[in-house]
């Protein structure tokens, strides 16, 4: 058979990501008070998590912060059945966008606690924190059923 | 300005799962020399070169570098989209309507077996919010997926069906990297990557290269004497986080078609439509773009597949050449469709041929869920 040679290589770069004022802010409740923080847009309204510095819909400038509930519905979800190396739970696990009360956007996150047979679109969910948190989005560990 | 911009040559790669007897600027090189074969242009002719990759799929800084150099760019111009294939026909058109260029080659050249494919759709995400949680396309597709079957009753039969649909079809596409008589059984069997996605939902991991010619109106009867027109076309963005988007309907893809309609003339787009090429790289997507391109009212899609009305038979047959579904890679899938498109004008696509087509429609996206649409119409 005819040689096809290859180079194996890894594409490598270690990377520091500002998460910016809003961002700390917010990764310092998660982290010390385990509270989900949102913003309020003040010209369209609306709240966003993940909590942001300017509004997309209006490009207005948001400064003013509101405390999320930690329950809310889940929209929709899968179940994942294949690993990668990125993924920080062994397949099969389970996403969801939940959207939080009090808030007009949703939060993608893990679901757990859960049999992915009984998981449903509309379901109410409740965040579950890590004991000790990093300030990260796995200060929670996952949201699990009412 | 011009009034008009014709393409008056394109050329495909056959699409496999390797090449590995290609580096991807000889891919780009082998379709390039193609398109000017067949229009009798030389290097010299071309005012610009619009190449279409992403850095890092394929795996190096400023990657357009060594292909635009085989697209003969030394001392030359050459500009690269990190988009869809669409856009980077989109951009070219453009370039020409603003009078600055009259002759535009574009080319999209991917190698999907290179790297894993998921790895670097994790790339696209929010490194701080959603990259962390391991997230890529197919675990967001599946989402969508799932949204959209929920809020409409579409069922897992009725994704199947395009399925069968494309790889039917794929049989008559010499470029086709899959295509096959299968059941609507035989891919409710197969293994599920991420819920309701299935293994046989997805398209193939696809290696190839596409090319095109975009000239001014007033060169295109020198190059060919079967010019297609560019009558219409609309791009539309949706937002950066998932979490922010209605993610069972499409409304970015029915902005970016009602301006491509709006250009082309187009106002009952079942009707005047003879063959459309779009970008599916899940069933499902097929039966939700359908609604944001009009084919049908909102969740109807399901519902449009069943009539047999995007069959080869139908009122307006869905992706003849099998599609993304049938095996072509990221990046070059819009720029495919639109060359299909282009074939079927042409009378030049065989036996995937529509007859009488006059009208044809194109479609790409990039990012997740349909992030960013491209719509483009076609005609002779
Ligand atoms: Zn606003």
């Amino acid at each position: 058979m005819e040689e096809k040679m290859v180079f194996d290589e890894p594409y490598v770069a270690h990377y520091q990501y500002s998460v910016g004022a809003v961002g700390t802010k917010f990764f310092t409740e998660l982290r010390d008070n385990k509270k989900i923080l949102g913003m309020r847009c003040p010209a369209c309204h609306l709240v966003y998590f993940p909590p942001r510095a300017t509004c997309h819909r209006c490009l207005a400038k948001l400064d003013e912060w509101v405390e999320l509930s930690d329950e809310g519905t889940l929209i929709t979800y899968t179940v994942v059945h294949y690993s990668e190396p990125v993924q920080p739970q062994e397949p099969p696990f389970a996403y969801g966008l939940i959207r939080l009360d009090g808030a007009d956007t949703c939060i993608c996150h893990f679901l757990g606690e859960v049999d992915p047979e009984s998981i449903n679109i509309g379901m109410r969910v409740k965040a579950v924190f890590r004991e000790k948190g990093e300030g990260n989005m796995l200060d929670i560990r996952y949201f699990k059923p009412l | 300005m011009a009034d008009r911009v014709a393409i008056v040559a394109v050329a495909q790669t056959k699409y496999e799962e390797a090449r590995p007897d290609r580096r991807v600027f000889e891919l780009a090189f082998e379709v390039a020399e193609r398109v000017l074969e067949q229009t009798g242009l030389n290097n010299d002719d071309l005012d610009i070169r619009v190449t279409c990759s992403q850095d890092h799929l394929d795996g190096m800084g400023i990657s357009d570098v060594p292909v635009s150099e085989v697209l003969g760019a030394q001392y030359g111009a050459e500009e690269k989209i990190a988009s869809d294939g669409a856009m980077a026909a989109r951009y070219a058109f453009i370039q020409i309507l603003s009078g600055h260029y009259d002759v535009v080659l574009v080319v999209a050249q991917c190698k999907e077996s290179k790297v894993d494919q998921n790895l670097v759709a994790n790339l696209a995400f929010d490194p701080i919010y959603h990259r962390y949680l391991g997230l890529d396309f197919l675990s967001a597709a599946a989402m969508q997926a799932n949204r959209y079957m929920h809020q409409h009753g579409i069922t897992p039969e009725q994704c199947a069906r395009v399925v069968v649909k494309s790889l039917k079809n794929a049989k008559n596409n010499p470029y086709a990297q899959r295509a096959m008589d299968i059941s609507v059984e035989d891919i409710l069997r197969s293994p599920v990557l991420a819920y309701p996605i299935r293994q046989l939902d997805a398209k193939p991991v696809s290696d190839g290269a596409c090319a095109m010619i975009l000239v001014r109106e007033d060169r295109a009867k020198r190059l060919t004497d079967k010019p297609v027109w560019i009558k219409g076309v609309g791009s539309c963005y949706d937002a950066f986080y998932l979490g922010d988007r209605e993610l069972a309907d499409c409304d970015s893809l029915a902005a970016a078609a009602k301006r491509a309609y709006q250009m082309a003339g187009i106002t009952e787009p079942l009707k005047e439509i003879d063959v459309a090429e779009i970008s599916a790289e899940y069933s499902y997507q097929e039966l939700l773009w359908s609604e944001g391109l009009g084919f049908c009212d909102p969740g109807e899609g399901g519902r449009l597949i069943e009539r047999g009305v995007t069959g080869m038979d139908g009122e307006l047959p869905l992706n003849p050449s099998g599609g993304l579904l049938s095996g072509c890679p990221t990046h070059v899938a819009g720029l495919s469709r639109i060359a299909e498109a282009v074939l079927q004008l042409r009378g030049e696509a065989g036996a995937r041929q529509v007859p009488g087509a006059k009208t044809a429609l194109a479609h790409g996206f990039v990012g997740p869920c349909g992030q960013l649409q491209c719509v483009m119409i076609l005609g002779k």
